[in-house]
């Protein structure tokens, strides 16, 4: 009992570090910062799956942790160095709509709506872990929409993406730990093609306007 | 059943074969040949599920009831007449050279091949898969013309559905929970065995996450913003795919889940249906006044249409869901319909600005008459479908004792018939500019003829069997007898 117990206190801790980094992203202003923020919080996962997969039998879990880690910390930085451009990386600063202590503000507001939207769900599965996982997850969610909302910058946006499937594998972990083999490689194989597809789309958007800072792009706004 | 499995399989092959191994003239050929064998195929399935058949493949993976089958055989149809359209359209709308050319014929049969797993799978997430590889897919078509209007309609589509997929990503894996923990099987059918087994909380929570996803890819207001974009920049066939069946994939999956909701709680499932489809009709409707782009008029009308059906869907009676099916036939038939038709406009005129459009029916005939019946058709004038299947609904409304949101209905769907007519009518009639227009390719008339007639006809005379599967599609939406 002792190490499934040690097990979940470490998976809480992981759990906590997910959602800090989500929140990281929210404040970040460099687009590398941002890259790297996300390869963290792809790897705290991973290692909240590992966690979770030490108090259960089954391999679900061990599978899940290997393909997140290789789509998440190599395929897809490496999908994202390929397509956008180097001068993206370079930029110091990435446009946001919303200051830094608002934008604080937001996501403090976000977490409360995120925390009171699943709490009917969590008090009816009572609790423990898979409540915990549930609520960090839709937080974490609801985070990276907020950075897509802000952030003006396509690969920023893009990260803001990543980061509420995250958000959302955090759920599952604890949801459907013994989820279909299949599903999970379609997830995996998904996941990297929108990543390819965005990619791509950026780098488009780049050759034909010079830029990628979508924000900019407002021929179509209704007048 | 092989056949459901060759129904996907089809168009992918369809899909590598166009990019590898042939050019351009062959690869329309192939589009066009899977897209009617898709179709023949989907026309069995047909049969067989309206004659009672239990139609399954894969020991349960994939099976068609009346709801997937109807919705399988727009998709399908859909498709044959955009892929004929595409043949003349493409090379007459920007001459791309070979190279793209390749590209859209794999990525639409690809785009199509998603779209058909969608009815098709059993299992609830691989359905969420499907629904965001047909987002995938279709980026590119949007921004196929790879201009800048394009681009940013592209970038706008892909991010808000995807944002909109993974809001809903949630909602599933609680679904998948609740089916799990009770012991029951991972399918559609399965879900409505949910009351009393799990907690409503539970599938409540679940329900608001998928609402609020498939809303956005479904286009309802307010995530509806990325839709007249995208609906109006891609190129017409492709068009007529997105506005047609790819927004309706979204609203298949809300259809699936109510008999669930209304079950735990009626009242709940009728407001969180008939709320925000009222106001996705009430927006569109206004915002349909103010359009200057007759692409985006369409666009639009795709909203409302939306709404409509999910108002329709949450008056939760027989008769209203009747309705709602027929209504969710008539849209596809007859909004792919107008896309032809302002396609054949902007490549006469070579613009989408309703302004520069006056006098169409004398400077060009067929695209003239062909936006104009589509419009009437799409606005709900009788004799055509659409009139029959809305004046369903709202008798259904009053009958269920609705008063309120129907005669609301009334009155947006009013104001948008009107908008509509007032665009089109400024746009077919009038003295037309001394402008030369060009001269259209044979085989957009030949798509515009395939895809007008079960359009503009099923209002009048409704095939027995086509009858019998509306009825089926129906009963798949539960609700008070």
């Amino acid at each position: 009992m002792g190490s499934s117990s040690l097990a979940s206190s470490v998976d809480a801790l992981l759990v906590a570090l997910v959602g800090l980094s989500a929140l990281g992203l929210v404040v970040s202003r460099q687009m590398l910062a941002l890259l790297r923020l996300f390869v963290w919080q792809s790897i705290l996962l991973a290692g909240s799956a590992v966690a979770l997969a030490l108090g259960m039998s089954g391999t679900h879990l061990w599978f899940f942790a290997a393909i997140t880690l290789v789509s998440k910390a190599v395929v897809i930085p490496l999908v994202l160095r390929a397509t956008a451009s180097r001068e993206i990386y370079a930029k110091r600063e990435v446009d946001q709509v919303l200051s830094i202590p608002m934008a604080l503000l937001a996501s403090a507001a976000l977490a409360i709506l995120g925390w009171a939207l699943v709490r009917p769900l969590v008090l009816a599965v009572g609790g423990g872990a898979l409540g915990l996982h549930v609520s960090v997850g839709v937080v974490v969610l609801l985070f990276g929409a907020f950075t897509i909302a802000v952030r003006r910058e396509a690969v920023a946006q893009l990260l803001g993406l990543l980061v509420m499937e995250n958000g959302a594998l955090l759920a599952s972990i604890a949801l459907v730990p013994d989820m279909a083999a299949i599903v999970e490689v379609a997830v995996a194989v998904d996941i990297p093609v929108v990543a390819l597809v965005i990619g791509l789309l950026i780098r488009t958007i780049h050759e034909e306007t010079g830029t990628t800072d979508v924000g900019r792009l407002t021929d179509l706004k209704e007048r | 059943m092989l056949l459901l499995v060759l129904i996907m399989v089809v168009p992918s092959v369809a899909a590598v074969a166009a990019y590898f191994l042939v050019d351009a003239r062959w690869g329309r050929v192939l589009t066009v040949v899977s897209a009617a064998i898709v179709l023949a195929f989907a026309i069995i399935v047909d049969a067989e599920v309206v004659h009672g058949i239990k139609v399954q493949a894969l020991s349960g993976g994939l099976s068609a009831d009346g709801l997937s089958a109807l919705y399988l055989t727009l998709v399908a149809f859909v498709g044959l007449t955009s892929s004929i359209y595409a043949w003349g359209y493409l090379p007459a709308h920007g001459a791309p050279d070979d190279r793209r050319l390749r590209t859209y014929y794999a990525l639409f049969n690809l785009f199509v091949a998603s779209l058909l797993a969608v009815p098709l799978l059993t299992d609830i997430v691989l359905v969420w898969i499907a629904i965001d590889l047909t987002t995938i897919f279709s980026a590119f078509l949007v921004a196929f013309e790879g201009r800048r209007p394009t681009l940013e309609a592209a970038w706008k589509y892909a991010t808000l559905t995807t944002m909109g997929a993974l809001i809903a990503l949630p909602g599933f894996l609680i679904l998948v929970y609740a089916l799990r923990s009770t012991g029951l099987p991972l399918e559609w059918a399965a879900l409505v065995q949910l009351p009393g087994a799990v907690p409503a909380a539970v599938v409540f929570t679940a329900f608001i996450f998928i609402l609020v996803g498939f809303g956005a890819k479904a286009g309802l207001v307010p995530m509806h913003t990325w839709l007249p974009d995208a609906h109006s920049q891609a190129p017409a066939p492709v068009c007529a795919v997105l506005s047609g069946v790819e927004t309706t994939a979204a609203i298949y999956v809300l259809f699936r889940l109510f008999p669930l909701l209304w079950d735990l709680r009626p009242s709940v499932a009728a407001t969180w249906y008939i709320v925000p489809g009222l106001i996705s009709v009430g927006v569109a409707a206004l915002l349909l006044i103010q359009v200057r782009d007759f692409k985006r008029l369409f666009a639009f009308s795709t909203v409302e249409h939306m709404g409509i059906l999910m108002v329709a869907c949450g008056f939760g009676t027989s008769a209203s869901h009747l309705g709602t099916i027929y209504q969710m036939l008539g849209h596809s038939l007859v909004k792919s319909f107008c896309f032809y038709a302002a396609g054949l406009a902007v490549l006469a005129l070579g613009s989408q600005e309703i302004a520069s459009a006056r006098g169409l029916c004398r400077r060009a005939p067929l695209a003239g008459y062909s936006l104009l019946l589509g419009g009437l058709a799409i606005a709900g004038a009788p004799p055509f479908s659409i009139f029959v299947s809305e004046v369903a609904i709202i008798r259904s409304g009053f009958d269920a004792g609705r008063w309120v949101p129907t005669a609301l209905l009334v009155v947006f769907i009013v104001i948008a018939f009107c908008a509509i007519m007032y665009h089109l009518i400024g746009m077919t009639f009038g003295s037309p500019p001394d402008e030369a227009v060009r001269r259209l390719p044979r085989s957009v008339a030949v798509a515009l003829l395939v895809a007008g007639v079960p359009a503009l006809v099923l209002g009048v005379y409704l095939p027995g069997p086509l009858a019998t599967l509306v009825h089926q599609a129906a009963m798949a939406l539960g609700g008070a007898p």
